[in-house]
């Protein structure tokens, strides 16, 4: 577990319209290690997930990532005429991975065939999750992932963290909920 | 990793009536002028090129809340970020799917459209040569203004102030293409500016898109 990290956040600031949301701010995430950020709305944990993610320029500071990431936010990025499965296939395929991993560790298989814009909202945030599983990327980065997920969905979300982790990959989730990653570091902002 | 990413244009493109919106469009007015200017043949064949040309560079505006905003929106754009694609690339593909689906049926349009100009055929071949030419330049510049108005409200009206007057180089040429003295310069600088359009294209959209993630 002593190898390089897959993440690694050197005192990073983030100010979003004026106003600075938190700075300083230093982390790193090696292989199988899990990091839930936690806080009340609005306190940047998205932003850090964004930062992290590389989509948001710091403010100060540095941010190295090696290998490939994986988001699941708010936005489900799935063209909703298309079906499940061929939605998560085309992400699959530019991951160079197979979509049906995904699907079965979220429990989707059965609305494999079932077009994106019938799905609820729990359903949605499966398949985002599934595009997370399915990628093979080493770092996982989740913002809110229990998020509308019922028990079924959140037991499944563990397992998947577990399993990934147990291969080597390392995960920073945000919550503004209690959210188990398995054994955890956690990151109040 | 480019051919995934035409392959979904190509299908947003061509399904759900989006490639059929221009064309449409483009029918209606070459239908509606003959109305306007009177039955009067000579007249017709004489105004019309330039008609049409204004047609396909209206029909050309239509596509320009579907390009971007919908992938920006979704978080398409973010999630292919992630997989460290550039967004020129993402630029490129779009630029290539979307004239894929607006330029080849606007040309076969053009056939019918010219049929109620009474344009003659030898202006007619003009036409579609410098509509081949010419939409190129016109799908680049939908997509400039395209990914520069992502993420606004009200983009329909910003987006035609944006791209009308960028587009007159494109007018010029074409028009004068279809022109009864037309000279053969007119071709060759109305491809010229489609494809300073077309070269730029990739490159402004994907910075717009860039900076629309903020």
């Amino acid at each position: 577990m002593s190898d390089a990290p897959l993440l690694r956040l050197d005192g990073v600031a983030c100010l979003r319209g004026g106003r600075l949301l938190f700075e300083g701010l230093g982390l790193a995430l090696a292989p199988g290690e899990a990091l839930l950020v936690t806080g009340p709305n609005g306190v940047g944990k998205s932003s850090l997930i964004r930062i992290a993610a590389g989509l948001l320029r710091p403010s100060a500071g540095r941010v190295e990532r090696s290998g490939a990431t994986a988001l699941a936010d708010e936005a489900l990025a799935l063209d909703p005429k298309q079906t499940v499965a061929a939605a998560l296939g085309f992400w699959a395929k530019l991951d160079g991975t197979d979509a049906a991993p995904g699907l079965d560790a979220m429990g989707l298989t059965h609305l494999a065939s079932v077009p994106v814009r019938m799905l609820s909202t729990g359903q949605r945030k499966r398949a985002a999750l599934a595009r997370v599983v399915a990628s093979g990327a080493k770092l996982w980065l989740l913002d809110e992932p229990a998020n509308g997920l019922d028990t079924e969905g959140q037991d499944r979300l563990t397992d998947a963290i577990a399993r990934h982790r147990a291969a080597g990959g390392a995960v920073l989730a945000a919550s503004h909920q209690p959210l188990i990653l398995g054994p955890q570091r956690e990151l109040a902002l | 990793m480019i051919a995934p990413l035409l392959r979904r244009e190509l299908r947003l493109g061509l399904t759900g009536g989006n490639a059929a919106l221009p064309v449409i469009f483009f029918l209606l007015v070459a239908t509606l002028f003959p109305f306007a200017v009177g039955p009067d043949a000579p007249l017709l064949a004489r105004t019309g090129g330039g008609a049409l040309w204004m047609a396909a560079l209206l029909a050309a505006l239509l596509p320009v809340d579907r390009l971007v905003e919908p992938d920006r929106a979704a978080g398409v754009l973010d999630q292919l970020a992630v997989r460290g694609v550039a967004e020129e690339v993402v630029a490129a593909a779009k630029l290539l799917g979307h004239w894929l689906s607006f330029g080849p049926p606007l040309m076969l349009a053009a056939v019918p459209a010219a049929a109620l100009m009474k344009l003659p055929a030898e202006v007619l071949m003009r036409l579609e040569l410098g509509l081949l030419a010419g939409t190129p330049g016109l799908a680049a510049l939908t997509l400039i203004v395209a990914a520069l108005t992502a993420g606004l409200r009200a983009t329909a009206a910003l987006a035609g102030l944006l791209m009308l007057p960028l587009a007159v180089p494109l007018l010029i040429f074409g028009a004068a293409m279809v022109e009864p003295s037309a000279t053969p310069g007119a071709v060759k600088l109305l491809a010229a500016v489609s494809l300073l359009l077309v070269a730029i294209a990739p490159f402004a959209a994907g910075a717009a898109m860039r900076a629309a993630r903020d």
